[in-house]
């Protein structure tokens, strides 16, 4: 993932291995809009990190806000939800729900200590596929500066 | 009711809890007298004076069955959990806290320190100049006095032993005591971890209110509905109302006196965490085709956390506010 | 003409017999029988003034006569009218004789003057800046046009027409009647920047509010510019009702919307030219000789403002051209794509300017040549050869001064200098022209963002529509029976706008003929024993294709109108909705397989 360089190389025999931090995001994005900017950057060949996973979805209004909790309890360190602009959801009005349920989730999490950057809402159409790499990139930034969420940890003593 | 042939042993615990559902056991009113036929009584705190080493002299699954109230909070609970699992055949998870984590979870949302800064320290009735604060060892005389352990997260039962059944509500209703009484003396039970007592839908299955299919504009606070209309649902009047996403049973009780069910039966049958399925239901109702109106209708919610979340923290994906920095003081 | 009962009177017109219709004038009797009056303030859509009296004719009634103006004297029975007597000739020439004294200058007058002999004047002669005084502009603008915009001030000979208390009229709307109207032309509309345009897209001349739409439109048939008439505008007019014989003008009529049931849908919406304007260095709309591409289709066309002759805008004949490539195309600045047109009718318009001025100097100044396509190639070969200059290197600006120093400014300074850089001999080069073409690029219609969200299609980042994959599905969109063509998807030219406007038709028509439609069968399903029909589902669904089953007390969701967005799975609180191969279960597997690591 990661590049080593050659200092760091050498830096290994004398320190204990220091493994860089890749933030997991996991990327719900919807078919028509996200997920096919997703698939045109890829032809386009843009590069970004490769630190988001996508599950695909056919509308970003599938996205169960559970998910997006079991994703976090079990290591994700950043979601991003990415559909339709608002006013051009394939299915009519997915988006707004979205929208709603993400800006009460949002509140929920900021209850619960989860930064904003965390999860992160985009509205990016099939056709905007630099918009796409750099969210991606942006997002990425963001959560490794935030650090891991670990959010196992919490689970301790059971 | 059939007689047993030999009468069964019945043990009621209370960890962290209120001591209401001790209080909903009686509820069942003069149906007790039908248990007592039926039942010995091996262990209830709160009813007489039972000693751990009186339990921890019996012999193993010599209970038959054990109604365990409250949460776990503290290394007391836990211990006594454990004993109290081998001590019984059938555990039964009794009531929101000891099945979901309940009022008592909400503490989650706190840590510790902050808990006991706040109990020990900051609450205005309290002079405690010295900053004494519960300690878990202290000698005095060359004795050795021991209070149990804290704990950074509230838990539910489930997640310290094993348990058999599930009785929720906070708490439960007599209907829903007396039918998980009848199925535990009749023996005609689900397989284990079941909820046994309350129905498999949602409390909109027992709310006699209407839902009309309208989109919700804004939502209202509890000082704004004085009147609800007694006819239509109370979620399409703006009121928040858990219902939809909570186990039915309790025969809406809250919801016929006017006011929204807050959730205390925990989830539904298909579903894990109640206050997710929540949040995604509310944010599908609004009528509102505006991004920024969105925004300032979900930010007229106060405390979703807490109100989504209200009995079950401890039966979350997340479980309770992260401990940024907390790390250490856990272990 | 409509008959009616009413008596008709009759009477005698230079000794023909006729019949006239109660309230006729004699100006319209003589009108039908090809009998000329001379006029000068008679125009048939206004009331007659009688102001000039050259008109005048001897009218006899019971053996007495006199003189009438023929415009304004309605007819009576019996009467006998001479329109050309020797008193009638005598009587126009004195107030001919008379008009000369003031208005010699004015065309009209001296012809008719000189028709009836008289070149001088006796009287003093107070020669006036041109108008007559008719009142013809004052009438038809307070009569046709309702405006009200002009009168008459002062009286006698200080007599004039003005707008009101001399200032610029607020009620006046431009539409140039009274121009129209003024038998001296003394009223002209002249400028010409501040005109009404009313065919926006090429302004290369003003048209009437009644107009055929554009050479060769299909049906030719005039239609009027409700923005433009004045009918529409202020509801007086309606000449052109009173004037077409047909009866075929309805100002009624109005747009009307119908709807059409169907099963699928093409989008050919096309596109808009890049507007040069927004490049201001190359000097488009600040340089009359500097027109765009379809400019000069418009100009060089034989239905066009010029009848096709290719001239500048003072009327005279080019004598070098530069075309430049690339306007608004292929540059960071406006649009990164290539629009793939331009080079092709780049060199049209050079050989079409070959063709009109066998003698001129054509510059083409481009980026590459790109040429690709059937003939393409050898057409560009056959432009070479007529002697067209092309120039490897984009042309940056276009002023009126040269700006290098190596330029020799030219000895007209009517010259248009086109600066570019010459990559072949790698300098830069200043080309004095006469006028410069600019080849604009093409972009995306101006509603295209509007029709993608009509139809839930995707547009790509350069704004035209997407298809659903670039190599096997191009006419395919995202949405099921949205298809698309030409260069509603991006630019391309004539033969490939043809080919994928037959792939969609075809691909519209296999749809037809299956009959039916295959459903991805991923709609979601509720769960009977764990529904409580709380209607949440119903609110959220925007197909309407859940229902509430009353009996059972549970939704029922309707597998054919289900979309499958799985709105409603996400939205059941009591997790009694799943969607086919969108489970929850499905997702949270993928979800731990993701976390795993």
């Amino acid at each position: 993932m990661a590049d080593t360089t050659t200092t760091e190389k050498s830096a290994e025999h004398t320190a204990e291995k220091v493994v860089p931090f890749e933030p997991k995001i996991i990327g719900f994005l919807c078919w028509w809009c996200t997920y096919a900017a997703s698939d045109m950057a890829g032809t386009s060949r843009l590069k970004y990190p490769p630190n988001v996973s996508i599950i695909r979805v056919m509308c970003s209004s599938r996205v169960d806000p559970s998910f997006i909790m079991r994703a976090f309890a079990e290591g994700a360190d950043g979601v991003l939800i990415g559909g339709c602009h608002l006013g051009e959801c394939h299915y009519v009005s997915g988006n707004y729900k979205t929208a709603a349920r993400i800006a009460l989730l949002k509140k929920t999490f900021s209850q619960l200590g989860v930064e904003d950057d965390r999860l992160r809402l985009e509205w990016i159409s099939a056709g905007e596929i630099r918009k796409f790499a750099e969210v991606i990139t942006d997002m990425t930034e963001k959560v490794r500066k935030l650090g891991p969420l670990n959010w196992r940890e919490n689970f301790e003593p059971k | 009711m059939e007689q047993p042939k030999e009468k069964l042993k019945l043990g009621v615990y209370w960890a962290a809890s209120c001591g209401g559902c001790d209080i909903s056991m009686l509820e069942i009113g003069e149906k007790i007298l039908t248990v007592d036929s039926l039942a010995d009584i091996v262990l209830w705190p709160c009813i007489a004076d039972f000693k751990y080493k009186d339990v921890r002299a019996y012999p193993d699954k010599y209970i038959d069955v054990m109604f365990f109230n409250g949460a776990i909070r503290n290394s007391e609970a836990e211990e006594i959990a454990h004993l109290l699992r081998a001590k019984s055949k059938i555990l039964i998870a009794y009531g929101s806290c000891s099945y979901e984590g309940g009022i008592p979870a909400l503490a989650n949302f706190y840590s510790k320190q902050e808990i006991f800064d706040r109990a020990y320290h900051e609450s205005q009735s309290t002079v405690n100049a010295d900053r004494i604060e519960p300690k878990t060892k202290h000698t005095e005389n060359g004795y050795e006095l021991y209070l149990p352990e804290f704990w950074e997260t509230v838990r539910m039962l489930s997640d310290i032993v094993d348990v058999d059944y599930f009785i929720p509500g906070c708490p439960p209703a007599e209907k829903t005591t007396w039918s998980a009484i009848e199925a535990l003396v009749s023996g005609n039970l689900p397989p284990t971890g079941s909820i046994i007592g309350a129905g498999n839908k949602s409390v909109c299955d027992e709310c006699p209110r209407e839902r009309k299919e309208t989109k919700i504009k804004r939502f209202k606070r509890p000082h704004e509905y004085v009147a609800p209309d007694p006819d239509q649902c109370l979620l399409e009047q703006g009121i928040i109302c858990l219902g939809p996403a909570t186990r039915s049973g309790c025969e809406a009780r809250c919801i016929d006196s006017g006011m929204p069910c807050r959730g205390c039966y925990g989830p539904c049958a298909d579903v894990y965490d109640q206050g997710a399925k929540m949040i995604s239901a509310i944010g599908s109702v609004l009528e509102s085709e505006d991004g920024e109106e969105i925004q300032r209708v979900i930010d007229e919610i106060m405390d979703p956390a807490g109100l989504f979340y209200r009995f079950s923290m401890s039966h979350s994906y997340l479980l309770r506010r992260r401990l940024v920095g907390a790390k250490e003081e856990m272990k | 003409m409509e008959e009616t009962n009413e008596k008709l009177v009759k009477l005698t017109i230079d000794g023909i017999e006729t019949e006239a219709r109660k309230g006729e004038t004699i100006l319209q009797v003589a009108e039908r029988l090809h009998i000329d009056i001379p006029t000068l303030c008679h125009y048939r859509f206004v009331k007659p003034y009688g102001a000039c009296r050259i008109c005048s004719v001897e009218v006899t009634i019971r053996g007495k006569s006199r003189f009438v103006p023929a415009c304004s004297y309605q007819v009576r029975d019996g009467i006998e009218v001479q329109t050309r007597s020797e008193e009638v000739i005598q009587h126009r020439k004195m107030l001919l004789e008379l008009m000369m004294a003031r208005h010699s200058q004015v065309e009209v007058v001296r012809k008719l003057a000189h028709e009836y002999g008289v070149d001088t004047t006796r009287f003093e002669e107070m020669p006036s800046e041109g108008c007559i005084l008719c009142g013809l502009c004052v009438r038809v603008c307070s009569e046709v046009v309702g405006a009200n915009a002009l009168t008459f001030v002062k009286r006698g000979t200080d007599r004039y027409v003005s707008t009101p208390f001399e200032g610029k009229a607020d009620t006046c709307i431009a539409c140039g009647a009274c121009a129209y109207v003024c038998p001296t032309n003394y009223i002209k509309v002249e400028d010409i920047r501040d005109r009404k345009y009313v065919f926006s897209e090429l302004s290369l001349g003003p048209t009437t509010p009644i107009h055929i739409p554009f050479a060769a439109a299909i049906p030719g048939i005039p239609v009027i510019d409700s923005h433009a008439c004045i009918h529409m505008q202020t509801g007086e007019c309606g000449i052109c009702s009173k004037v077409c014989e047909p009866d075929a003008i309805n100002y009624e009529m109005q747009d009307t919307f119908e709807e059409v049931d169907v099963g699928s849908i093409i989008l050919a919406t096309g596109y808009k030219t890049f507007d040069p304007a927004r490049a201001e260095q190359y000097g488009y709309g600040r340089f009359d000789n500097v027109i765009t591409s379809l400019e000069f289709e418009h100009l060089s066309h034989a239905s066009g403002p010029t009848g096709g002759a290719f001239v500048k805008a003072d009327g005279s004949e080019p004598k070098s051209v530069a075309i430049l490539h690339c306007i608004g195309s292929r540059d960071k600045n406006y649009n990164e794509y290539c629009s793939r047109v331009c080079c092709m009718y780049s060199l049209k318009i050079a050989h079409l300017i070959r063709e009109k001025v066998p003698d001129a100097d054509i510059y083409e100044l481009y980026i590459d040549m790109r040429c690709p396509g059937s003939g393409y190639e050898e057409f560009y070969n056959r432009l070479l050869e007529e002697g067209v200059h092309f120039i490897r290197g984009k042309g940056v600006e276009v002023s009126q001064m040269p700006t290098l120093a190596t330029t020799t400014p030219a000895a007209s300074n009517s010259k248009l200098y086109v600066k570019c850089e010459d990559t072949l001999l790698g300098m830069p080069r200043e080309l004095p022209v006469d006028m410069v073409i600019l080849s604009v690029g093409l972009e995306p219609a101006e509603d295209a963002e509007e029709v993608a969200r009509i139809f839930k299609i995707n547009a790509k980042g350069d704004g035209f529509f997407m298809e659903r994959h670039p190599k096997l599905a191009p006419v395919d969109t995202l949405s099921d029976g949205i298809f698309i063509a030409g260069c509603a998807q991006g630019p391309k030219d004539i033969p490939d706008s043809v080919a994928q406007g037959a792939a969609a038709a075809a691909a519209a028509v296999s749809l037809i003929d299956a009959g039916e439609v295959a459903l991805e069968p991923i709609t979601s399903v509720v769960d009977e024993d764990v529904c409580t029909g709380c209607k949440t589902c119903l609110v959220v669904c925007p197909y309407g294709a859940i229902t509430r089953d009353e009996e059972k007390g549970v939704a029922v969701i309707n597998d054919a109108l289900c979309k499958a967005c799985g709105c409603c799975v996400a939205a059941c609180p009591s997790g009694a909705i799943s969607q086919r191969g969108f489970d929850d279960t499905q997702i949270e597997a993928e979800l731990a397989a993701l976390l795993m690591s």
